[in-house]
């Protein structure tokens, strides 16, 4: 049994079968990457994870409990963190403020009336959120306005948001899309470290080839909705189904 | 101290002080002379500049920290204002039975008008407040007459129970509000060679609530709560996928507004014991929202200084009229005098809406944050030239 256990899910948007018969199971601290062409399904099939969509049929196991008709902060409350294709972070705030509120999250639930108690005196919270910044490199930046932070350094603060919480499991869509390629190396390298350091378990959308080969354990290709293959990263490379799947699209 | 950072500490005693020396601040000119009209420190005026700061105070819990504008506040204010006045009616005519359940009722009612409004946002939030608040204005004119007194709008009467206290007094009147025989209405005037100022109860009683208030924000604007009501304005798609439901926390930011609102009306009535539908009416919503980005929307001292500037603008600048500039321009030579009477005319007196207008909308181009972003600049550019002064190599950097 992985933490994750997809079974049978179809999501039809009119007349386009968006999600066929989607079965995968994400095994516990293990990378799996979920990959293939444009329109195969990768996005919508994200989208049912964390509860924005809700597949017509099938079901959607986490940690032996079901997902489905939960909403986004039920489904992080239950453990899945996820990194979105362009940050969402705070923009508002500072760096140290972003970090600090996934910490009370974790710490007081969806929601909890603390009005009266300063922030300042949360010595806990505030020492988690250090360690967590000094951890991605960022503690020099604490006191900045995200907003005017480099992308590279938003997609790092993103990351802290999630992993200070302790996710069982952190979902990541395309993290490096649209990205330089040098940006794209530091998110490599910042995954690698993730992984070695804290030995989380992650579901990773990407296009990119390269992301996923230096970082997947285990690799689903999804081609028109549905499953092609699931591999190690070495048996995908000369799958034959992946060559034809991927024609034109990229080397692989 | 207090639970208080140093720098929130100190802005605090600084609102004390100002409250507390306000009769004495707010009249610097000698009674008599030709500038005592720009006193504002009449009690009539100055309940007025405190109400209205608890109004805005918690208005900005609302719209500073989550950035839903409600345009329906009002009706809040006025909801305090009637239970105040059936509590002088029912009761007795002490204010604090009034005033806590003022703020009671009116959180009650924001408590239902939020949760319906809060299921949408933006300008759909905005639209259903100010529907409410209009049902509630035209309810109260109309059909809720036994209630709210319609037209004439709810007021004391001889024959009211009061069952905790005399129904008139010995005299026959109708008796005032007072604190435990303390009379609102009740002024010490101090007269110190020219100048006069005036003590007002009533006043007090209003100021040190505003106090009350302001310190209750800042904890507010310091604590957890307050950092997630920032989340939200922020970005409730992160908000969400790190675990938090931004709905209650923007209801309890509501309903929180919602009871300054409250104690904002009761106040009103403990100063005059009588409500009137209008002060529920939309214009009077707008107001709030006025005073708090003319202020400085999510700054906490900001909508203080936002309310007692519209409500110095209404009353002072209200007052000069064709006559008055006459008397100021009278040493210009005739033509010229009215040349300029006339240039002036229409920017003061009943034309007081449009310096308002003009003041508000170069604090909004200019100054996003406020008057108390202008203030920050000021005090920028001073401390500048003070370190450049004191020190002029300090900016350069060493050969």
């Amino acid at each position: 049994m992985g933490i994750l256990e997809v079974k049978g899910i179809n999501k039809r948007f009119g007349g386009l079968q968006a999600l066929g018969d989607v079965n995968l199971s994400v095994e516990e601290n293990t990378v799996h990457a979920i990959i293939g062409p444009n329109g195969a399904g990768k996005s919508t099939l994200l989208n049912v994870l964390v509860g924005k969509l809700i597949p017509d049929s099938g079901s959607v196991m986490f940690d032996g409990q079901s997902v489905l008709g939960r909403k986004p902060h039920e489904i992080n409350q239950m453990g899945i963190s996820r990194v979105f294709q362009t940050p969402e972070i705070f923009t508002d705030l500072t760096v140290f403020e972003n970090v600090m509120i996934p910490c009370f999250a974790k710490r007081d639930g969806a929601f909890r009336m603390h009005a009266i108690e300063s922030i300042f005196a949360e010595k806990g919270i505030r020492a988690q959120a250090e360690e967590m910044l000094a951890d991605v490199n960022m503690l020099e930046k604490r006191d900045m306005v995200t907003s005017s932070l480099s992308r590279g350094d938003k997609r790092r603060l993103e990351m802290a948001m999630c992993l200070v919480q302790d996710p069982k499991l952190l979902l990541l869509d395309e993290p490096t899309a649209g990205m330089a390629r040098a940006d794209t190396e530091n998110t490599i390298a910042l995954l690698k470290e993730i992984r070695t350091k804290r030995g989380i378990t992650m579901a990773i959308i990407e296009h990119d080839m390269n992301v996923v080969f230096s970082l997947a354990e285990r690799i689903t290709v999804l081609a028109q909705g549905t499953p092609l293959v699931e591999d190690t990263p070495e048996n995908i490379k000369g799958h034959p189904k992946v060559r034809e799947a991927y024609l034109g699209e990229a080397q692989v | 101290m207090l639970g208080l950072e140093k720098k929130d500490f100190r802005l605090l005693l600084v609102v004390i002080g100002l409250t507390l020396f306000a009769p004495i601040i707010l009249n610097p000119f000698p009674a008599g002379s030709e500038m005592a009209q720009f006193n504002a420190g009449y009690p009539d005026l100055m309940q007025r500049f405190v109400i209205f700061g608890i109004f805005a105070i918690g208005f900005n819990i609302l719209f500073g920290l989550t950035g839903y504008l409600s345009f329906g506040h009002a009706a809040f204010l006025g909801v305090g204002s009637y239970s105040a006045v059936w509590m002088f009616k029912l009761l007795s005519m002490n204010v604090l039975p009034a005033i806590i359940l003022s703020v009671i009722i009116a959180g009650l009612f924001s408590l239902v008008i939020g949760y319906i409004s809060l299921r949408r946002s933006g300008i759909y939030f905005s639209i259903l407040t100010l529907a409410f608040a209009q049902m509630s204005f035209a309810l109260a004119y109309s059909v809720l007459t036994p209630i709210t007194g319609g037209e004439t709008g709810l007021q004391l009467a001889l024959d009211d129970p009061r069952i905790l206290g005399a129904a008139q007094t010995a005299s026959g009147n109708i008796p005032v509000p007072a604190l435990f025989g303390l009379e609102m209405r009740a002024s010490y005037e101090l007269n110190i060679g020219a100048w006069s100022f005036t003590f007002n109860t009533g006043y007090y009683l209003a100021a040190v609530m505003l106090v009350l208030a302001f310190y209750l924000a800042i904890r507010i604007f310091r604590s957890p709560f307050g950092l997630m009501l920032r989340a939200i304005k922020s970005n409730q798609t992160r908000m969400s996928y790190t675990g938090l439901n931004s709905r209650p926390y923007t209801l309890a930011a509501f309903v929180i507004s919602g009871m300054y609102a409250g104690l904002a009306g009761g106040l009103m009535a403990s100063m005059d014991p009588l409500a009137g539908a209008e002060r529920m009416q939309w214009t009077a919503s707008g107001e709030v929202v006025l005073m708090t980005i003319l202020g400085g929307a999510g700054t906490l001292i900001g909508p203080v200084l936002g309310a007692g500037m519209i409500k110095y603008f209404e009353n002072i600048f209200s007052k000069i009229n064709g006559q008055v500039l006459h008397d100021w321009f009278g040493f210009l030579p005739g033509g010229l005098e009215d040349f300029v009477v006339t240039i002036i005319y229409p920017f003061v007196g009943k034309g007081w809406h449009l310096t308002l207008g003009i003041v508000f909308m170069l604090v909004v181009i200019y100054l996003p944050g406020g008057l108390v972003q202008g203030g920050q600049k000021i005090l920028a550019a001073l401390r500048r030239t003070k370190t450049d002064d004191a020190n002029p190599g300090a900016s350069k950097p060493a050969e």
